[in-house]
C-alpha cells in the first residue's frame, strides 16, 4: 500500500462535527444537542437553527450541562453536549462519572480545541490530559478522528452506539484526506500505508504527521507502517498486535501528554500480549502554551521530523 | 380534594418505614439513618398519595409516569423502604442494603438494575441537573406527567444546583416539582453554622422560581397537603420548589436534636429503643 494520502483542502475537524451533527438531526429526530456558551466554536449553529426545539443553550455552566445531558437520555434521547475539550473532562469529572458513566448513560460527549493546536489561547485551554481522564472511566467510548471528513463520520456513527462516547477534535485547519464517503467502524483502526521496518500508531491530528513521516522514513530506506487509531478505548488490539507481530517496534504518536493517552493504551495492549520496544511521540509531562499550533507542535516535539526519529531509535533498540 | 381519609391510611406506614431505616442500619452497622428519618412522611406521601406511577411497570425511561430523583443519595434506607414497600422490589431484599452483591447500594446505583433508580446519585449537587434533564425530554415527548426531586439543604451549598435553578428558569422548565429537606443538618453541624444558605425563599424567588413552603415536613397530612400545592403550581412557566422543614432523626427521640445520627449506626440497645417507638405495622421484612 503506497502513501498516496493528498490533502483535498485543509478543513477543521470541529466543522466535521458540525456536519455531522446537523446531518444527524436529519436523520434521527432523537438526537438532542447541549452547548455552553460555544456554539460558534463547536460549529453547532447549524443544528441549532435547523432544530431549535432540540438544541438547549445551557450557557457557561458545563457540570449543569453533563446532568441535563444524563437527564434527556432518560427520555429516550440521544444528547450530544459541546464545548471546549477541557471544559468537557477535567471540569466536569465527576459529573460525568457519577451522572454518565456510572449510571451507563447514552450521552456524547464532543470536544473541541483539544491538545496544543488550539493555539494562541494557551495552556489553560490547551488540554494535554483529557484522552488519560476519559479513558479510565468503566464503559467510556474515546475517540480522536483524524480529519474533517472522519470526524464527520465519527459523529454520526456514535448516535448508533448505545452508551457513553468522548469525541475529540480540534480546532485549527487541518489537511483532510481521509474517504468523504467513509463508514466509521467504533474500534477499528484503519491500516494507511502497510510496512515491515517499524509500525507508527497515531491519533487525531497526529495521523497525518505519521504519514508525512512515512514519507521521510522511505527517503532513508525504511518501510513504515502507519496506523490510525481513531478508537483509543476499546482499542484495537487484533490491529495493533499484527502490526508488530510484523515489524517488531512501535511508536505512538497524539497531541497529548505522554501519560494516559494513546502511547500508554498501545503499550499495555503490547506489554501483556507480545513485548516489543515502543517509542513515545507525545508531549513530555508538561503544559503548553500560546503560539501559532504549528510553532507549538515544533517546539512540543510532534513533528514528523519527531516521529521519523523516534522510528528510527525504536528499530535501533530492535537490534539488541 | 378530600385528602385526609386517604391520607390517614397511610399513618400505619410511617412507623414502619422508620423500622426499617433502623434495622437496614443497624444490621450492617453503616448507613445514613438521620436523615431517612426526617423524610419518612415526604417519601410516604410522594410515593403513596402523590404519584401518578405504576411501580409494577419500572422503565428507565418513565414515559407516561411521574418519576422521582434523589439527589441527596446518601438517605437510601427511606428510600429503599418506600421502594420496596411500594412494590418496585421484594421487602425482603431490604436485608441485602450495603452487603456485597446487593442491588441496594450505599447510594443509589442504577448499575446493578434496582428498579425505582434512574441516575447514580450520592456526589452531591447533580441530581437536580439529570431530573431537569428528564423533565425537558418529558416535554419533548409531549408526556405531561411531573418529575419529582429531593435535594437536602446542606447540598445546596454545590454551586451546580445554582446553575441548575438559573437554567430551570431561563428554559421555563414547568413540569419539575423540586423539594428541599429543610431540617438545617449537615455533617459537620447545623448548616447555619458551616455554610449559612440564608434567605433560602428569598434566593428561589431571585431565581425566577415559584416557592412553597411546608412547616412542618413531619406531619403526613400537612406534608400530602403541601406537595399537591405546589403540584398545582406546576405548569406556570416557572419551576416550582417546596422547602419542607423536617427533623432530623424525626420519630426516635435520641436521633433528634442533632446533627450526629447523620451517618452512624445504632448499637443493639439503640435499636431496641427506637423500635419500641416504632410498633410494627405492616410486617417487618
Amino acid at each position: 500500500m503506497k502513501n498516496t494520502y493528498t490533502d483535498s483542502g485543509a478543513k477543521d475537524t470541529r466543522s466535521g462535527f458540525g456536519a455531522g451533527l446537523l446531518e444527524l438531526g436529519r436523520r434521527n429526530d432523537r438526537v438532542v444537542a447541549l452547548c455552553a456558551d460555544l456554539t460558534g466554536s463547536l460549529k453547532m449553529d447549524g443544528f441549532k437553527k435547523a432544530f431549535p426545539e432540540r438544541f438547549f443553550q445551557v450557557g457557561i455552566a458545563e457540570a449543569n450541562m453533563m446532568g441535563i445531558a444524563a437527564g434527556l437520555t432518560i427520555g429516550g434521547f440521544i444528547p450530544f453536549t459541546g464545548t471546549f475539550a477541557n471544559f468537557s473532562t477535567g471540569r466536569v469529572y465527576d459529573q460525568i462519572r457519577q451522572s454518565i458513566a456510572y449510571s451507563h448513560k447514552n450521552v456524547k460527549i464532543c470536544a473541541s480545541h483539544a491538545g496544543l493546536t488550539l493555539g494562541e489561547d494557551g495552556a489553560t485551554h490547551q488540554i494535554l490530559e483529557d484522552i488519560g481522564l476519559m479513558r479510565m472511566l468503566p464503559g467510556m467510548v474515546v475517540i480522536n478522528p483524524c480529519d474533517y471528513n472522519q470526524t464527520k463520520a465519527a459523529t454520526l456513527a456514535i448516535a448508533e452506539h448505545y452508551g457513553p462516547v468522548y469525541l475529540r477534535f480540534g480546532r485549527p485547519k487541518w489537511p483532510n484526506f481521509t474517504p468523504e464517503d467513509q463508514t466509521f467502524e467504533i474500534g477499528k483502526a484503519i491500516t494507511l500505508v502497510e510496512g515491515k521496518d517499524v509500525s507508527i500508531f497515531a491519533t487525531g491530528h497526529m495521523v497525518w504527521m505519521a504519514l508525512q513521516a512515512q514519507k521521510l522514513l522511505a527517503d532513508r530506506g525504511i518501510e513504515a507502517e502507519i496506523i490510525n487509531i481513531h478508537t483509543i478505548k476499546p482499542i484495537d488490539r487484533e490491529a495493533i498486535l499484527n502490526s508488530v507481530a510484523k515489524t517488531g517496534c512501535a511508536v505512538t504518536a497524539e497531541e497529548h501528554n505522554r501519560y494516559g493517552g494513546l502511547g500508554d493504551a498501545v503499550a499495555q495492549v503490547i506489554l501483556t500480549a507480545h513485548p516489543v520496544p515502543q517509542e513515545y511521540v507525545a508531549v513530555n509531562d508538561s503544559f503548553g502554551e500560546s503560539g501559532k499550533p504549528e510553532e507549538l507542535l515544533a517546539k512540543y516535539g510532534l513533528t514528523p521530523e519527531n516521529i521519523a526519529a523516534a522510528a528510527v531509535r525504536v528499530m535501533e533498540r530492535k537490534k539488541h | 380534594m378530600s385528602i385526609t381519609k386517604d391520607i390517614k391510611e397511610l399513618e400505619a406506614w410511617l412507623p414502619q418505614v422508620r423500622r426499617d431505616i433502623v434495622r437496614m442500619v443497624h444490621a450492617v452497622q453503616s448507613g445514613h439513618p438521620g436523615g431517612s428519618l426526617g423524610c419518612t412522611e415526604f417519601f410516604v406521601a410522594l410515593f403513596q398519595y402523590i404519584m401518578d406511577h405504576d411501580p409494577k411497570k419500572f422503565t428507565m425511561d418513565g414515559r407516561d409516569q411521574d418519576i422521582f430523583f434523589l439527589s441527596n443519595g446518601h438517605i437510601t434506607p427511606v428510600y429503599y423502604s418506600v421502594l420496596a414497600r411500594s412494590g418496585f422490589f421484594p421487602i425482603e431484599e431490604l436485608r441485602t442494603f450495603r452487603r456485597i452483591n446487593s442491588r441496594l447500594q450505599g447510594h443509589p446505583a442504577t448499575h446493578e438494575g434496582l428498579p425505582g433508580i434512574r441516575v447514580a446519585t450520592g456526589s452531591l449537587g447533580q441530581g437536580l441537573s439529570v431530573a431537569l434533564g428528564a423533565a425537558l425530554a418529558k416535554k419533548l415527548n409531549g408526556d405531561l406527567h411531573t418529575v419529582f426531586t429531593l435535594q437536602g439543604d446542606g447540598e445546596l451549598q454545590e454551586g451546580q444546583i445554582w446553575e441548575a435553578a438559573m437554567f430551570a428558569a431561563h428554559h421555563k422548565v414547568d413540569n419539575i416539582l423540586v423539594t428541599i429537606d429543610r431540617n438545617n443538618r449537615q455533617i459537620d453541624g447545623d448548616v447555619s453554622d458551616v455554610m449559612d444558605l440564608g434567605d433560602l425563599k428569598a434566593k428561589f424567588e431571585a431565581f425566577g422560581w415559584l416557592v412553597a413552603e411546608c412547616e412542618n415536613g413531619n406531619n403526613l397530612i400537612e406534608i400530602a397537603d403541601a406537595l399537591l400545592l405546589a403540584k398545582s403550581l406546576t405548569r406556570n412557566e416557572k419551576p416550582v420548589v417546596l422547602i419542607m422543614h423536617t427533623e432530623m432523626g424525626h420519630g426516635v427521640d435520641f436521633m433528634m436534636g442533632s446533627h450526629e445520627w447523620h451517618g452512624i449506626a445504632p448499637n443493639d440497645e439503640q435499636l431496641q429503643r427506637a423500635l419500641e417507638q416504632n410498633p410494627e405495622t405492616l410486617g417487618d421484612y
